[in-house]
């Protein structure tokens, strides 16, 4: 089982992020399970999302507290929020950053870590409004190549099935961010 | 067709598929997303039925019972405080024998505020007269959702559909959606036989009942929720042929060589399935068995499925402030009758209220409590609870 926690803020789409991604790994006959943390989220508070992935079905129902990988849509909850808080030790970091992963050093240190400028490339394709960009397909375009847990192909059909608004753009978001990405690189 | 949903989501499928004709009800968190559902549905013409917008939950049911006395099939949602303003209505479903189904999410109750999942609301309903029906996944929410009203018609009885909040409610996983013809089969269209709100054949219902006929209507629903047990059985069997999934109102997992057995319900048991798997990994004698239904208790299936274990820990995500969590209550309850050779020890726990986490870590806690006291504390331990 791969167990995946994403943080963001309320209205970066977090928590809808972990539901496409679960639709999409499920078109890949894989088993999937996604849910919010169970807080009150309002706009611009720290909002927390959860991703497992098996091959058979998934019966835990509980937080998860040891992740074996992290997915950050704003990069300023790295100074917020203890984000590595029970990573894995060979777990990966995705950081919608404009920023070099090794940028990051201090706070995931001997993690690897990769970044993309998710909302830049969210901006680019009018998702969101500039001064608050929704960047959830695009990260996910990230969380495609270097998590290797979808493909891109699948990732774009489970957008298609779960996001009614703008499809196009939001696919062409993660198409982008799929190209983009930086390699995961040991801090 | 499969497709990822939430707990929620498949509680509007169990409604849509069931041909539901009147759905009333209130929004609260963390049920709205269903009734929000339903009525993207209804606009999107998969089901046909009258929304009544109502000022509150006691209205919703109330609404609910009208339009089952005048014959139609009648669906809402709720939880927590909803549930709890509805409770007067709750009898009164039960004694007016409306089968109406209600999907009530788990919410712990106020005050302090939570929208956090425990099971308070809904065994705090125990005495009205409702079938209560706990589910542990999603797929089992949708499946339940129509056999309730199958179960609720049979008996002429209201059923109650429970799932956790957020555990469930906001938790996407693939659900198997069936056809709406094959729930067609399988659910026929409601009939109130005689006892309707006929235009042409106006009668009365439900006017001041002496102490001479009062007890014989109860009577009767006391003696129907008896009846209710083979029934549900027989609606768990009839699902099973037509949808190839099986429930049981007492399922036990890897129970039947150990002797120290956890009870859970909820998406407990599912969390459970994985805890016995570690734990039986490790070496440990220890087995799970799920109670579904609450309401009527199948107390002579655990009785069967208990009798001769040494211990048995149930885990209660809800407590009678008082006395001890319901499920244990229940099962000692059941239990007692039993020779003292055969009869297992009872450890009650409380865990998970108002949505604390129970993990595989906490059942594992719980296991090893049980395992090493000689014999149960004098009253339901907390687990985890910092005492201040």
């Amino acid at each position: 089982m791969i167990e995946i926690r994403f943080h963001g803020r309320g209205g970066q789409g977090a928590v809808v992020a972990s539901k496409i991604l679960a639709t999409s790994i499920f078109l890949e006959d894989r088993y999937s399970q996604s849910f919010p943390a169970f807080g009150v989220e309002r706009r611009g508070a720290p909002v927390t999302a959860f991703l497992r992935v098996d091959d058979k079905p998934i019966r835990i129902r509980t937080e998860i507290y040891e992740p074996d990988h992290l997915v950050v849509l704003d990069p300023l909850l790295v100074d917020q929020v203890p984000l590595a808080s029970g990573l894995k030790n060979d777990g990966i970091v995705i950081i919608n950053s404009s920023k070099k992963p090794e940028e990051f050093s201090d706070k995931f240190k001997g993690f690897r870590v990769a970044t993309v400028p998710a909302g830049r490339i969210a901006v680019k394709h009018h998702l969101g409004t500039p001064q608050s960009p929704i960047v959830n397909t695009a990260i996910l375009g990230a969380v495609a190549k270097v998590l290797g847990v979808v493909s891109l192909e699948n990732l774009i059909e489970g957008i298609k099935a779960d996001v009614p608004a703008h499809t196009e753009d939001n696919a062409a978001a993660a198409k982008e961010a799929y190209e983009m990405v930086s390699d995961a690189v040991v801090l | 067709m499969r497709k990822v949903i939430t707990g929620n989501v498949a509680v509007a499928y169990g409604a849509m598929l069931s041909d539901v004709q009147v759905v009333a009800a209130y929004p609260i968190t963390p049920q709205t997303t269903i009734i929000e559902e339903l009525a993207t549905m209804q606009a999107e013409g998969l089901v046909d039925f009258d929304y009544i917008r109502v000022e509150s939950e006691h209205s919703a049911m109330a609404a609910c019972i009208g339009a089952e006395m005048g014959g139609a099939r009648a669906f809402t949602a709720t939880c927590g405080q909803g549930l709890f303003l509805m409770h007067e209505m709750l009898h009164y479903a039960a004694g007016a024998r409306t089968p109406v189904v209600l999907a009530n999410v788990n919410r712990a109750a106020a005050a302090p505020w939570s929208i956090w999942s425990d099971q308070t609301d809904s065994v705090s309903q125990r005495e009205t007269g409702w079938i209560q029906l706990y589910c542990e996944g999603n797929q089992e929410v949708l499946d339940t959702t129509i056999m309730a009203f199958k179960i609720a018609e049979r008996l002429r009885l209201p059923a109650m559909v429970v799932l956790d909040a957020f555990f469930l409610s906001h938790t996407s996983e693939p659900v198997d959606i069936p056809e709406k013809e094959r729930v067609r089969d399988f659910l026929p269209p409601i009939d109130p036989g005689e006892n309707w709100l006929d235009p042409d054949n106006p009668r009365t219902f439900g006017g001041i009942t002496m102490n001479d006929a009062y007890m014989e209507f109860r009577w009767q629903i006391q003696r129907d929720m008896e009846k209710a047990k083979g029934i549900i059985t027989e609606v768990h069997e009839d699902f099973a042929q037509a949808f190839g999934r099986t429930y049981r109102q007492v399922e036990e997992y890897r129970a039947q060589d150990t002797e120290l057995v956890l009870v859970v319900s909820g998406t407990v048991a599912s969390t459970a399935r994985d805890a016995v798997d570690y734990l039986r990994e490790k070496g440990k004698g220890v087995g799970m068995v799920k109670l579904k239904t609450l309401r009527p208790f199948p107390r002579e299936e655990v009785i069967e499925t208990l009798k001769g274990k040494k211990k048995v820990a149930v885990i209660d995500r809800n407590f009678s402030p008082g006395a001890t969590g319901v499920w244990a209550q229940e099962v000692r309850s059941a239990l007692y009758d039993l020779p003292e050779a055969q009869r297992p020890l009872i450890y009650g726990y409380v865990a998970g209220i108002g949505g604390r986490d129970i993990s595989v870590k906490t059942i594992e806690e719980i296991y090893t409590k049980t395992l090493e006291d000689a014999e149960p504390d004098d009253v339901d331990m907390w687990v985890g609870v910092n005492y201040v």
